[in-house]
């Protein structure tokens, strides 16, 4: 901790990869995908956050990134497929 | 709106917001060099006031904890609102719900140790938050997702216990009432709205912080299950993938 | 070249914004948003930081040590956990207007009601 709170360069480096980070997950059009490219985009974040000496956000972002945010988001892309892939006629079985 | 407006309006909207946050940026000052009093103050006086290292769990659960009730509240209001509009189609479909049984074994065991790993990280985040870093809000997180691994190592039905409303709602009721209720106790003694009555303990164990820890278990329950209910709603309808090939078997 | 930090937190949400205005997807509407909350993220601790200043947890650290704002911390902490319910909020009503539309598209949404 100590060491990372001198080194301006290293967050200069995690600065410039959080930047980089959020065109590609916004241009990445196809959700499956993008779901993946936000979880790395979070584990930038979460770089970020260390390097600025904030552990509390890092953890919370960690899982958030890594647990909720993956969960949801293709739980609501299989609900969306699943049901273009299976149209009204299921229902009276 | 058609699309195309859409993009062309987007462009000098983008340039003027731009502009906007430029000059805001001059204004602001350099990087590091932080002005505010309040870190500095609330650095100082936290662990002499309140006997708790983690400074920042204290600011959200004593010296703004009202604000943080607030955002329990946001939780609970997100996940009605999920709940109301995911619901009606989830209990239409419940009838014809089949689950895919996991027939791996290795898998299984894997998922074992990850829901006894997910639920020690969990429980330990949540109880030293104001300590060491976690607290109740990645504490809660954690320990949904692995309750959440219990259920996809089980069948479905294994996970239904842990949606069934009898015993979630009354969690959730314990998690945002026992922070109005931790509330309320200081009213009832004379003093303001959430004031710290209780004894402060020694600095640097769990035993510390008066009502920040009572606060802070009150929301990391609030949380795990806030999580829980909606992880479960949107895998209700989810885990019915309902292939002609399962509905058979 | 410090007041960059500042510029990567506008980058964010402006590049979120682009990315919720030419959206055909609710599903990836939704993940722009989460872009532009972080720039809030990234904004409040940028102001909070404090130059050579360490995490303000004082566990086994002498009281005085200089440390960043804990403020700023403690609101982007419940920040980030709200955002989750949140996005499930706008995911859920992307799956209702699938349901009631039968498309995720923004556009084809208004066709259909209008």
């Amino acid at each position: 901790m100590m060491l990372l709170a001198t080194l301006a360069p290293l967050q200069a480096v995690v600065f410039a990869l959080v930047a980089i980070g959020a065109p590609l997950v916004v241009l990445t059009r196809d959700p499956l995908r993008q779901a993946l490219v936000n979880g790395i985009y979070g584990v930038t974040l979460v770089c970020l956050f260390v390097v600025l000496q904030a552990p509390d956000p890092a953890l919370s972002m960690l899982v958030v990134s890594g647990i909720a945010y993956p969960l949801v988001i293709l739980a609501a892309v299989a609900r969306v497929r699943g049901e273009r892939r299976r149209p009204k006629e299921t229902k009276d079985e | 709106m058609s699309r195309r407006v859409r993009v062309a309006l987007l462009a000098p909207a983008l340039l003027v917001l731009g502009t906007l946050f430029a000059w805001a940026i001059a204004g602001l000052p350099a990087f590091g060099d932080y002005r505010g009093p309040y870190g500095y103050v609330l650095n100082r006086i936290v662990v002499p006031l309140r006997h708790t290292t983690n400074v920042v769990m204290a600011t959200t659960f004593d010296v703004r904890g009202i604000d943080t009730m607030g955002e329990e509240f946001i939780l609970y209001a997100s996940v009605i609102g999920v709940t109301l509009l995911l619901r009606d189609e989830s209990g239409a479909r419940r009838a014809e719900r089949r689950t895919r049984r996991l027939r791996s074994d290795a898998v299984r065991l894997v998922g074992v140790v990850l829901v006894g790993v997910g639920l020690l990280v969990g429980l330990w985040l949540v109880a030293f938050g104001y300590v060491t870093p976690g607290g109740g809000f990645p504490g809660g997180v954690v320990l949904a997702g692995a309750i959440l691994v219990l259920y996809l190592i089980g069948s479905h039905r294994d996970y239904r216990p842990f949606r069934n409303e009898h015993l979630l709602d009354p969690l959730e009721g314990i998690g945002a009432g026992g922070y109005v209720v931790t509330g309320l106790a200081a009213l009832v003694t004379g003093l303001a709205f959430l004031t710290n009555l209780f004894g402060f303990g020694t600095t640097g164990t769990l035993a510390s912080g008066g009502s920040i820890g009572i606060l802070n278990a009150a929301a990391g329950i609030a949380v795990a299950i806030a999580m829980l209910l909606l992880f479960a709603e949107f895998l209700e309808t989810y885990v019915v993938p309902l292939e002609p090939e399962d509905v058979q078997s | 070249m410090s007041y960059l930090p500042y510029a990567v937190a506008a980058w964010l949400c402006l590049v979120g914004l682009a990315g919720v205005a030419t959206s055909k997807n609710l599903v990836h509407l939704a993940v722009c948003l989460t872009v532009t909350q972080s720039s809030s993220y990234v904004l409040l601790l940028t102001v909070g930081y404090v130059d050579h200043g360490k995490a303000p947890i004082f566990k086994g650290v002498e009281l005085g040590t200089p440390a960043v704002d804990p403020v700023v911390q403690a609101l982007t902490l419940t920040d980030i956990v709200v955002s989750v319910v949140v996005v499930a909020l706008i995911l859920a009503l992307a799956l209702d207007a699938h349901r009631l539309s039968g498309t995720v598209d923004p556009d084809r949404i208004a066709d259909i009601s209008g």
